[in-house]
């Protein structure tokens, strides 16, 4: 659904080459110039190197040679740190001086479910600072699960005069006044993207940003603040939408009504991504509208004139009648997003039926087998399916199960990605999944009741995922659930060998399943598992691999801090955090939270008290 | 031999020669004790699963291992959605489900408070309406303390986030229910105080 502008491999593969011991380039101590002809040769391996793009390209450009290596620093344009934490941020900016364009990510993805405490780190602040200085041309900026405050995205707004570009994707920290600054400061900003954000205000603090865009013709390319829990000012949004002749891209959040989006539709007939909002009439929340509301055909009218239409989403507050107006962009969508949609099958059934192009589907798991049926019918070239629980408790009333996994897999073979939750699940379906969808690269199957086993045989589901890693010879992420046993771990280790991201909970019987997954998974980077019967002797297993990897999350499991400290001492440049939930008794005896990660920066200093840097 | 078997056999009758409370036949079988170094952790898992569901942030369970696939509490992050998904529906769904905003109803002088809804009305007039009718039988006459009409002497006020105690009618009708803990009709001279105010 969103530009996955995090494609890209991490600076660490060309910083390793430097911290090895071996070449010292790294260190910011100023080589005597190289002689003439080098020169030369730098030179023109400055105007080669400048169309290389892919990092990992880059990484290994950088390792050839030192002249390749200062070549290489001096045309990326850039830069990509997979964790804030593993280099810092001078070192970064001393390296690669001519940053254009930077991705950071921070917390662990763990983070999102409530497993971090607050404030526990990835601030933007000192990268901001440090890069206030030292990339004045910076442009783009794409920040994941990171602290942002409203001061940092002022000092943003002021230090960067050529800024361009904004992604924040589940950050938290700032609120609608940050959002003014950007607004107000940035008057090149083409693309201003809030993505599952969490955007929140002191009470009656809420600032009208959207007034603040400049008043002239702006070079918005894409606005999207659907995660942003304040309404906004919409006359200043219609106004703005009309006076951004290159919008393409619109997500309004859920506080605009389905004639406001008529209205902002009407402003903007070359979007090509549009996120709906809510999607239901503003009569029925305010009686003084009544007789006001859109009606279907209007609707629709407006649709049909947006011919460019690929994307939709939003959906918040669906009122079902209004489905049939989308139906004259159906065919041409290659990506919905109903996540949000309390829809059943049938509602669902006039829409996905003239889906024929889509790639990317979103669904809540109200429309049921039924509804995926219905998907697998028409949707023959869908590539990536997320089908999300309505009601996200795990005793909860299933509405897709394996047969919806089934028919999934029978008619849409090309599929590569799937996120699945459900109550019950077969080894069955899974199987038949692996042997119909051999171009899956992602398989993320979450059985909500913990440790549920096969639901027809009452077996663990470890031959489902052994299937998987079997058969999906392009398998890279992998995410498990139900009753698991060491075995289903054997078969990750001995088939997943292409497994990059690997999340586990509630699953294995003892350190022998840790073990084949460290044994075995070679390419694996990260790794993320909770409540699992794993301790020291597995944690021991993958010393030979650790700093091959982003990092690994281990929390609830059988781990003790003197295994935890073994790790730290013989594996000096990885940092080693013992994170404390905040009731916890000191003196307990189980680390309860374990996240390590390579670093050349070494231990942070703004751990808090319940971090501790073994 | 034999008698080392006689032995056994003795000491597995001990039991039998047992003084225990209870009935005849009654085996009350022993209930092992874990050993749980954190103990209050478990009482407060064990509390919790009667909040299955509707708390909001529960507690974690400490360690997974000793959660038997029965038991019902909430486990912190678990499913893995992420809160931004949940937050999402929790608000709708309160709206859906009429769960709304539940708010009691004090009248001076009443020997019982009453109940509502706030989310059910659409405004100061309906909620004026409904309230006159819970409190009919305590012949209240024309409740108007939002009209500002002089025919009684009541005052129907709110305690707002703060705590403190408003006027009702002053603010729009979003803000109103969103800040309103409880409701309170005055009655008498309070009452003639608070709406004489401007």
């Amino acid at each position: 659904m969103r530009r996955e502008r995090c494609d890209m491999s991490e600076v660490e593969g060309g910083e390793r080459g430097g911290a090895g011991g071996g070449d010292g380039a790294g260190d910011g101590v100023a080589d005597a110039p190289p002689p003439f002809s080098d020169r030369v040769l730098e030179n023109v391996l400055e105007n080669v190197l400048q169309f290389l793009s892919s990092p990992r390209d880059r990484n290994a450009a950088s390792l050839v040679c030192r002249s390749w290596y200062r070549a290489e620093a001096q045309t990326r344009r850039e830069l990509f740190i997979g964790n804030c934490y593993a280099v810092s941020p001078r070192r970064a900016t001393e390296r690669f001086r001519c940053i254009r364009a930077v991705v950071l990510k921070g917390k662990p993805r763990f983070a999102d479910f409530n497993l971090v405490p607050s404030n526990w780190g990835a601030h933007f602040h000192p990268w901001v600072s440090t890069m206030a200085a030292a990339y004045p041309w910076l442009e783009k900026l794409c920040l994941k699960r990171i602290s942002v405050a409203d001061g940092d995205l002022s000092l943003l707004a002021h230090s960067f005069p050529n800024f361009k570009e904004l992604s924040l994707i589940c950050c938290e920290g700032f609120g609608t006044a940050g959002l003014a600054i950007i607004a107000e400061k940035c008057r090149h900003l083409r693309v201003l993207d809030l993505i599952e954000d969490c955007v929140e205000d002191e009470e009656d603090e809420t600032v009208d940003w959207i007034s603040r865009f400049p008043g002239t013709t702006t070079s918005l390319e894409s606005l999207g603040f659907d995660c942003v829990g304040s309404a906004v000012n919409f006359e200043a949004l219609e106004a703005l939408v009309a006076r951004s002749p290159a919008l393409r891209w619109l997500r309004v959040n859920h506080h605009v009504s389905v004639e406001q989006l008529r209205r902002l539709m009407a402003r903007a007939p070359q979007l090509t991504h549009l996120g709906t909002g809510s999607f239901g009439s503003a009569a029925a929340a305010a009686p003084l509208l009544q007789g006001g509301g859109s009606s279907v055909e209007d609707l629709a009218w407006t649709f049909a004139a947006s011919k460019s239409l690929v994307c939709l989403s939003g959906f918040r507050d669906v009122e079902p009648h209004y489905l049939p107006a989308i139906h004259p962009v159906c065919a041409n969508l290659t990506s919905l997003n109903f996540s949000f949609a309390e829809v059943t099958a049938e509602e669902l059934e006039p829409v996905i039926r003239r889906c024929h192009n889509l790639q990317n589907f979103w669904v809540l798991d109200t429309v049921g087998d039924e509804g995926l049926q219905a998907v697998a019918a028409t949707c023959k070239d869908l590539r990536e399916l997320k089908v999300f629980p309505l009601d996200p408790r795990e005793d909860s009333e299933g509405s897709v199960s394996d047969v919806g996994l089934i028919a999934i897999s029978e008619g849409c073979r090309k599929l590569r990605s799937i996120l699945y939750f459900c109550q019950q699940m077969t080894n069955a379906a899974v199987i038949t999944m692996s042997q119909n969808c051999q171009d899956l690269v992602v398989f993320r199957l979450c059985i909500m009741g913990r440790r549920r086993p096969d639901h027809w045989t009452g077996e663990p589901m470890d031959e489902g995922f052994g299937a998987i890693v079997m058969n999906c010879k392009k398998l890279r992420r992998l995410a498990v659930s139900g009753l698991l046993t060491d075995k289903a771990f054997a078969y990750i280790g001995e088939y997943g060998k292409l497994v990059r991201t690997l999340s586990v909970a509630f699953a294995g019987n003892s350190d022998l399943g840790l073990r084949y997954v460290l044994e075995g998974c070679n390419k694996l980077q990260k790794l993320e598992i909770r409540d699992s019967p794993f301790g020291d002797s597995a944690l021991l297993s993958g010393l030979h691999h650790y700093y091959n990897m982003r990092f690994v999350w281990m929390s609830s499991c059988k781990l003790s801090p003197r295994g935890c400290k073994v790790v730290a001492q013989m594996l000096p440049l990885l940092v080693v955090e013992v994170i404390r939930d905040r009731d916890e008794d000191h003196d307990n005896e189980a680390v309860s939270k374990l996240y390590m990660y390579r670093s050349l920066a070494g231990s942070r200093n703004d751990a808090p008290s319940f971090v501790e840097i073994l | 031999m034999e008698g080392g078997a006689t032995y056994v056999s003795d000491l597995g009758n001990l039991k039998a020669t047992e003084l225990r409370l209870g009935l005849p036949g009654t085996d009350a079988p022993e209930k092992p004790t874990p050993e749980n170094p954190r103990g209050s952790k478990r009482a407060l898992l064990e509390a919790n699963e009667e909040f299955r569901g509707k708390s909001k942030s529960p507690e974690a369970d400490p360690n997974g291992q000793e959660a038997a696939p029965m038991a019902k509490a909430q486990v912190v992050g678990w499913p893995p959605i992420r809160s931004y998904r949940k937050n999402s529906f929790q608000a709708r769904k309160a709206e859906a489900e009429g769960a709304g905003l539940l708010v009691k109803v004090s009248m001076d002088g009443a020997p019982y408070l009453r109940k509502i809804d706030l989310k059910v009305y659409k405004g100061y007039k309906e909620l004026g309406e409904a309230l006159e009718n819970l409190f009919k039988c305590f012949s209240l006459g024309e409740l108007s303390g939002m009209e500002g009409c002089n025919g009684s002497e009541y005052a129907i006020t709110y305690e707002d986030k703060d705590g403190d105690w408003m006027l009702v009618g002053d603010v729009p009708w979003e803000m109103f229910i969103s800040s309103c803990k409880r409701l309170r009709i005055m009655t008498g001279s309070e009452a003639r105080g608070m709406r004489s105010s401007p």
